[in-house]
């Protein structure tokens, strides 16, 4: 039976790595980004990587106008979707944001309210048709606000937090919800930092282990496993051992 | 970010990457290096480049792997345009179960297509097919004063024949198209003849080669007196039918670097010995799946760690067709007195097509590859009584492999680089063509 797959943010490194194994399944992917020409260049090549059929929805998710708009075109192609991921986000810069109050607002927005306007969406769909999987992109920063990247840290927990709630609302419906969170992964969003070589990995890696939660209907994946022991250690620091330390 | 090394790991100069995803990216990238002020930069794909050739002046590269879309792709007649970035490997998983294989396979898929382009790589079947720039129909290339440019056989000639074969020093390879072989089966029809000395390798070669799309011979270069010159002389075509299937990646891999390194001449000698008499009888035929065929080496992943820190040297030349029968026993009776080498040379017969790129390294004759542990004083006296043998007969070094030829013999070898040299992209230098040209 081949899947049908919504994808938000369908540009993003790991939404991408994703996306390829579902087409290597023969799955049908429905894609959303800005960017027409890159969705245009993923959706040709997941054709050819064994994709039964590609569909691409040009939307900026901080526009909720287009939000309800995108879920029913998604539902009206392939009849059902069967997974939903939400993807998009990107990496403020920290320094930025503790002096520029309208750049802060901005990456609040597209980090958290905008994925919440997502999930909202899709929960409704998902609701009335009594089963699926959503899952959802957070962060390992959004388990402890660190000085490093607070900000983006309070976007991802709030999308923890939400998809908590969610979670407990549609699983009365039969439709599962998801949170990933990555560690340090290789892509476009990071290309800039200056991450540790022994703890970053591949957006394939990544990708890999989302498939598997997802058939396994896990409720929180670390991703890769061993940010679930790091993350564990760095919750339970005290605030007076934690408030001295360059995170 | 972990910086990267060349496939030898010597010499010692690693390259700080920046990320490609999209083209975009590419202009930017090339920015920042040029700020920097340390020089100028280069396309970086699997690394597989076992010297300088793939190192940038700078120290800092594009790291390209995620370039790696199909852009578009006939299945009727095979065609396929991928972004320069895709592994071989990628291609082999995407194009197999279509039936349709490379049209030339380098002795490791791990290589981007980008990469095989740049160094016009050849395999098994050179004296059928040639290089693999003879199968690429069309490069799409972005180049820091042009933009974004087209070029084939037809379309900027000049350009094409410099950038098959040209380093990546013509501009940034975008796209590649190519075209596949078609095949009715994975599985590859094998026959394999164990031989006491050279003559008889050139005798085979001679019966077979014509018959047979793939031949290659591993020889024991340490060997000396009666055995010197023993090895395996395989055989093989595509099976006529079966399935397609593409092979399960291996999960073996070096997962650290020794100290030393495990090669050395008593190591070497046990293996090659157990090697030569793995195959007792004279000829054999079996049928094996197309990735210990072509890719045996890939099995182990990681492999160039076992030369420990220090790293090792590939030397890989090719002597032209009318005295290579005598070069070559020349070269491999100086190695096997210098005690060192590696596990086993590879020596292949290429054949006389032509090679579209004004600097690919085959011609019609016999090319011979083998590693050595990097060590110093030794390798450098070696090399050079193997590179006068080498130039003396008209033959020449493989850019992709070296750490050592110099100015004098690369610019006798590849009279054609002033051409090359000429359509470089002036934001790309590698610190090969800087060594050999400059």
């Amino acid at each position: 039976m081949n899947q049908n797959i919504l994808i938000v943010g369908a540009t993003s490194g790991i939404a991408e790595a994703l996306a390829r194994r579902y087409a290597a399944e023969g799955a049908n992917l429905f894609l959303v980004g800005r960017n027409l020409e890159k969705l245009q260049t993923i959706a040709s090549d997941l054709l050819a990587r064994g994709a039964m059929g590609v569909q691409t929805f040009i939307m900026d998710a901080n526009n909720s106008d287009l939000i309800s708009a995108m879920t029913v075109s998604a539902w009206a192609t392939f009849g059902s979707i069967d997974i939903a991921i939400v993807a998009h986000g990107t990496l403020p810069d920290q320094q930025r944001t503790e002096i520029d109050i309208p750049y802060a607002i901005s990456e609040l927005r597209t980090n958290a309210e905008s994925v919440i306007a997502c999930l909202i969406a899709l929960a409704a769909k998902f609701e009335i048709q009594g089963s699926g999987v959503i899952a959802v992109i957070g962060s390992v920063a959004g388990d402890r606000g660190r000085a490093s990247n607070y900000l983006y840290g309070a976007a991802k927990a709030a999308l923890d937090t939400f998809a908590s709630g969610l979670r407990v609302r549609l699983f009365k419906s039969g439709v599962h919800v998801l949170i990933v969170k990555p560690g340090f992964v290789a892509t476009a969003m990071t290309a800039d930092l200056d991450l540790p070589a022994l703890l970053t990995v591949t957006p394939e890696k990544v990708s890999l282990d989302i498939q598997r939660a997802i058939n396994k209907r896990k409720n929180v994946l670390y991703t890769p496993w061993f940010w679930s022991l790091i993350m564990l250690i760095i919750r339970w620091l005290p605030i007076v051992v934690f408030k001295r330390l360059k995170l | 970010m972990r910086q990267f090394l060349s496939w030898g790991r010597y010499p010692h100069l690693p390259q700080t990457p920046h990320p490609i995803n999209w083209p975009e990216d590419i202009s930017r990238a090339l920015k920042m290096i040029a700020i920097s002020g340390q020089g100028a930069g280069l396309a970086f794909g699997c690394g597989r480049s076992y010297g300088d050739s793939c190192l940038a002046e700078s120290g800092h590269v594009l790291a390209m792997q995620h370039m790696d879309r199909v852009i578009s792709a006939d299945w009727d007649n095979g065609v396929i345009l991928a972004q320069a970035g895709m592994t071989l490997a990628e291609l082999i998983r995407i194009a197999l179960p279509k039936g349709w294989f490379l049209p030339v396979s380098p002795g490791t898929k791990f290589v981007t297509l980008g990469g095989a382009v740049a160094n016009d790589v050849h395999g098994k079947n050179h004296h059928v097919n040639g290089t693999f720039g003879r199968h690429v129909r069309q490069l799409v290339i972005q180049r820091s004063d042009e933009g974004v440019i087209q070029c084939s056989p037809f379309q900027r000639p000049d350009l094409f024949s410099a950038t098959v074969g040209g380093l990546g020093l013509t501009g940034i390879i975008l796209g590649v198209e190519v075209q596949l072989r078609p095949i009715n089966s994975s599985q590859i029809d094998q026959r394999s003849y164990r031989f006491g000395e050279l003559d008889e390798f050139f005798d085979l070669s001679r019966l077979h080669d014509a018959s047979n799309e793939y031949a290659v011979a591993w020889v024991d270069c340490l060997a000396i007196g009666k055995q010197s010159g023993r090895g395996h002389y395989i055989v093989g075509n595509h099976s006529q039918s079966g399935l397609l299937e593409v092979a399960k990646a291996s999960g073996l891999s070096m997962p650290f670097d020794p100290p030393i390194s495990l090669i050395n001449s008593a190591s070497l000698r046990i293996f090659n010995t157990l090697y030569y008499h793995r195959q007792q009888r004279k000829e054999f035929n079996n049928t094996v799946d197309y990735d210990p065929f072509f890719y045996p080496l890939d099995r182990l992943q990681h492999w160039n760690r076992i030369y420990g820190r220090a790293g090792f040297q590939q030397y890989q030349c090719i002597v032209p067709e009318s005295n290579g029968r005598e070069v070559i026993g020349e070269i491999m009776q100086q190695i096997a007195k210098s005690g060192t080498g590696s596990f086993l040379a590879v020596l292949k017969q290429c054949g006389p097509l032509p090679s579209p790129g004004l600097m690919s390294f085959p011609m019609h004759g016999v090319s011979l590859a083998l590693d050595f542990p990097q060590r110093d004083p030794l390798n450098g006296r070696l090399f050079k009584k193997l590179d006068a043998l080498v130039h003396e007969a008209g033959g020449r070094l493989y850019p992709a492999k070296d750490a050592h030829m110099s100015s004098t013999h690369f610019k006798q070898a590849y009279p054609q680089w002033e051409r090359v040299e000429a359509l470089r992209d002036p934001q790309l230098l590698s610190q090969f063509w800087k060594r050999v040209t400059q």
